[in-house]
């Protein structure tokens, strides 16, 4: 393994300089955020990073398992709303009951993802086309259901949506970061304690490699589909929680934004190379950017998207300038 | 038969020939063409007229793929071209003087030329993934956009401008005619010069063709330069068509329709062989499909259901591992386009 600063005696692996940086980045916006607008250095501006991109967060977790096999999803956007839109009209148009409903949207966002998976795989179609035309498919079937927004009256969604955790030192959080730390949990020990997470990065760094050990590159790479299809399912209804209405206009352009969380976490879109804690950290900037400009209140929204380029472009150079294991195409 | 169904434009014509008889069941007078006030008028001309922004953009996309790359910021470029034009004009006392407006579509050019340059040098000088590289301003760019036009829509009042996007010359829509001339263009310098088969070696090899003494740095330069141009006057003309600029919108989505033109039409994606042809007609396919919902009473919204039917149909046809299996081809027998069978290894590294 190469390591840095050698000289130092501090041992830092190549593949966490970019984790290590976003990090840094992190804490510097944060201090300069703190510094500047008294009110932001407070505990509760960071549980609000996590309530308002919980399911970014979810959506860019699922995103990450893809990215990792060297594949790219970009329906998952789509496939959250979808989610959102469904729950919305099975519970209030056909009153089905929650526990049916929840279980069923899940179940179609794996769905997607594994017929999205099949599909690459068996007739190897490129990731990028074949999880467009999910994109499409899922964001049409949005306006099948209904071309207007749903809002949600359901008494389990609207307590959802109230209910406050109090925490001490006068905090609260939502159930809906409580899911979001579950799923980011369950993604990290997957990732790096299963045998499916070791096949993630075995088939993103080499899938002929992996196919000649005789990894099951099969099921690894159209499980790391359905893993994404589940994460945007309920990445929707997280949105749905949040938002207590469903349409077909909600979440669009979130695909970008998990991304560009996952590259600024330090993933290698050629696969193979990051870490899912990265990806925290990226969903984390994204929302510090955000926070940031609603404090400082005179700029305006686009700049948002001007800022993320810009750390795009950063962290891209970065991890040029590091060499990465492998050659960039 | 086999020859036929085995040229490379056999399928996505055979799609836009289907749509179109589709087309004349449900509306008999579907093909018809008439001269209204000095202008062709009918459903064709529609196509045409509404496909031309987006022939425009997957001429220069093919260009990009055909050397192994991607753009995923025209979408972008479509949006700032058209919001710097408006800007322009709508700042001017005469909104209508011809000279102001040249100025204007020169700056939205030069600045679409630009943005190009950057993603060339990007992918070519820095090396960094064309995918990566491109959507930096794909992200970006839509903000530059509204930066323009300090988020909200400008709107231009002024026939000079106007002729691009909606106007006729020769009874012809002038927006066809622009995308007609630069399909000819293109054509002419990829077939009747070397051009074509350079960019198919960046394609095919990039480390190869430098090695060998191709200029492929420049070359893929060129055609990131002369995608974001195309994607410039597309946005001229789409801007100028509704005589607003809309930083939010103009372009939305469209990077992804002219990928798919360009996939429909029988270039893979894993870069190579390219055909010009078959990205005309594959934009005409999308545009068709789109045409073919408004005039049968389809929801519009629902487009894209049909377009991920048709995208994931075409896609599978043009697969050789999918005809492999269902059609249970002979073990052995080659497949009949090498263009569109990557191996999966390729397709791995570079989607």
């Amino acid at each position: 393994m190469t390591v840095l600063g050698t000289r130092t005696g501090v041992r830092i692996r190549r593949d966490h300089v970019a984790v290590l940086v976003t990090l840094g980045l992190l804490v510097a916006m944060f201090t300069a955020g703190s510094i500047a607008y008294p009110a932001f250095g407070s505990g509760q501006v960071v549980i609000d990073l996590f309530i308002d991109n919980g399911f970014l967060l979810v959506i860019a977790i699922g995103m990450t398992f893809v990215i990792l096999t060297g594949g790219i999803d970009l329906s998952v956007g789509a496939v959250a709303a979808l989610s959102a839109m469904l729950c919305a009209f099975l519970l209030e148009r056909w009153h089905w009951p929650v526990a049916v409903v929840l279980p069923l949207v899940l179940l179609v966002g794996a769905g997607i993802g594994f017929a999205m998976g099949y599909v690459i795989h068996h007739f190897e179609i490129q990731p990028f086309i074949a999880t467009l035309a999910g994109m499409f498919l899922a964001r049409g079937l949005c306006f099948v259901i209904s071309v207007n927004q749903i809002s949600i009256k359901n008494p389990f969604f609207t307590e959802w949506a109230q209910t406050r955790i109090p925490l001490p030192g006068d905090m609260n959080l939502t159930p809906t970061v409580l899911i979001a730390l579950a799923v980011l949990a369950a993604a990290f020990w997957t990732l790096h304690y299963t045998r499916f997470g070791r096949g993630v990065y075995a088939v993103g760094g080499n899938a002929q490699s992996a196919l000649l050990m005789g990894l099951p590159v099969t099921r690894i790479r159209i499980g790391a589909y359905v893993v994404s299809g589940l994460c945007s399912a309920l990445g929707g209804v997280l949105f749905a929680f949040y938002t207590i209405s469903a349409s077909g206009l909600h979440a669009v352009g979130t695909e970008l934004d998990a991304i560009a969380a996952v590259v600024i976490g330090g993933t290698l879109l050629t696969g193979g190379s990051g870490y899912v804690l990265g990806t925290v950290l990226g969903v984390m900037l994204l929302g510090t950017i955000q926070t940031l400009l609603r404090f400082q209140g005179t700029l305006s929204s686009w700049w948002t998207r001007i800022a993320i380029g810009a750390l795009l472009l950063l962290f891209i150079v970065l991890q040029r300038l590091l060499g990465s294991s492998r050659p960039g195409r | 038969m086999k020859t036929v169904t085995g040229h490379r434009l056999f399928w996505p014509a055979a799609v836009l020939v289907v749509m179109l008889l589709a087309n004349v069941v449900v509306t008999p007078g579907f093909l018809s063409v008439q001269v209204r006030g000095g202008h062709l008028y009918g459903s064709l001309i529609d196509i045409l007229l509404f496909g031309a922004p987006l022939i425009l953009i997957s001429i220069g996309m093919t260009g990009v793929i055909a050397t192994g790359g991607i753009d995923l910021s025209v979408g972008a470029v479509v949006a700032i071209s058209g919001a710097l034009a408006c800007y322009m004009i709508s700042g001017q006392d005469d909104q209508g003087s011809v000279p102001g407006v040249l100025v204007a579509v020169g700056l939205a050019l030069g600045l679409s030329a630009v943005l190009g340059l950057w993603n060339g040098l990007l992918v070519a000088r820095a090396g960094i993934q064309p995918i990566i590289a491109t959507l930096i301003l794909m992200v970006a760019g839509r903000g530059v956009a509204q930066l323009i036009t300090s988020g909200k829509n400008i709107n231009v009042n002024s026939p000079p401008y106007k002729l691009i996007g909606g106007g006729y010359l020769l009874t012809v829509p002038f927006a066809v005619l622009v995308a007609a001339v630069v399909v000819a263009l293109a054509g002419l310098a990829v077939r009747r010069t070397a051009l074509g088969m350079l960019l198919e070696a960046i394609g095919g090899n990039a480390e190869a063709s430098r090695l060998v003494g191709i200029r492929s740095r420049r070359l893929i330069v060129l055609a990131y330069t002369f995608c974001a141009v195309c994607a410039g006057i597309a946005g001229l003309m789409i801007s100028s068509n509704i005589s607003t600029a809309d930083g939010n919108n103009a372009g939305l989505w469209m990077e992804l329709d002219a990928i798919l033109a360009v996939v429909i039409g029988g270039t893979a994606l894993t870069g190579g062989r390219f055909t010009l042809a078959g990205t005309v007609l594959g934009a005409l396919v999308i545009q068709t499909l789109s045409t073919t919902i408004y005039t049968t009473g389809v929801p519009p919204q629902t487009t894209l259901v049909f377009k991920a039917v048709v995208v994931t149909a075409v896609c599978l046809i043009q697969s050789p591992a999918f005809r492999a299996k269902v059609f249970r081809r002979r073990p052995g027998a080659p497949p009949p386009d090498p263009v569109a069978s990557p191996g999966p290894a390729d397709v791995e590294v570079r989607a």
